[in-house]
């Protein structure tokens, strides 16, 4: 399959990619639900319980997949943000909004589910070290990005500033995955690496991946579902 | 859940009530 065969700039179109993010959500919508439920299967009637933690390890299951996701969803923000900036394309700016809301959801959901586990191994809801605060800016850099587009009414300012902030505060994402490395935080380190072993059993590690791929398969789903909506309303 | 069912289901409640959230108003923001 050549480059050309696959129309890369027939679909940057908004009017032609509307149909083909319809088609796209669903399937990876039914993805994300059959995923999740084998992943919940996994973690909680497959995975033993954690001989440290107990059953509350079980939270790994959420926790750990939106935190990744919360990351990811930023970087790929920060990229629709920055094409649509360089190349001035409409549905790029679409991505970059459309992401937003999700990616937000997902690191509060990364933050709430982080402080129901931290409670009970940690003895505290909250604390302020480094891999806590970083990923709390985060959360407030989606926020920022969608309050500030929101706040300008001309569509072509709103998504250049939204642009500009969504490019600035990705530097926050390996600051956020390192800062269990550079600093001394009460988080643990990564469990899971490319450079090695994961210090987990291979039960726990399967269910954790299955649901940050079904995490994975919601977003994109949800996220062209919010594009299409832009469309609509945009287009 | 071994004494740790608050915990447990503390996360998982909130986690999918959000995600319900935000396919219902995505629905309804569709549907519009």
């Amino acid at each position: 399959m050549t480059a050309q065969s696959v129309k890369w700039f027939w679909y940057a179109s908004p009017q032609t990619f509307y149909p083909v993010a319809g088609v796209i959500a669903r399937w990876c919508g039914a993805a994300a639900a059959v995923l999740c439920a084998a992943g919940l299967y996994i973690g909680f009637f497959v995975a033993p319980t954690d001989a440290q933690q107990g059953d509350a390890y079980r939270i790994i299951f959420i926790h750990v997949p939106a935190a990744w996701m919360s990351m990811f969803i930023y970087v790929v923000m920060a990229f629709w943000a920055a094409i649509g900036l360089a190349f001035n394309t409409r549905l790029s700016h679409m991505m970059a909004s459309a992401l937003a809301p999700t990616g937000a959801l997902l690191t509060f959901i990364a933050l709430w589910t982080g402080s129901f586990w931290g409670r009970p191994t940690w003895g505290t809801w909250w604390a302020w070290d480094a891999r806590l605060t970083s990923e709390l800016i985060l959360l407030f850099l989606y926020l920022g990005f969608m309050a500030l587009q929101a706040a300008i009414d001309d569509r072509r300012r709103a998504e250049r500033a939204g642009a500009l902030l969504a490019i600035v505060g990705v530097v926050n994402v390996p600051i956020i995955y390192y800062s269990v490395q550079w600093w001394n935080t009460l988080h643990q380190g990564a469990s899971v690496s490319l450079t090695r072993a994961p210090s987990m059993a291979a039960t726990m590690l399967t269910g954790m991946l299955i649901m940050a791929l079904a995490f994975w398969m919601y977003s994109i789903a949800v996220t062209l579902v919010r594009v299409r909506c832009l469309i609509m309303e945009n287009e | 859940m071994g004494g740790y069912a608050l915990y447990v289901w503390g996360a998982y409640g909130v986690t999918f009530a959000l995600i319900a959230l935000e396919i219902v108003l995505l629905m309804r923001r569709s549907r519009k």
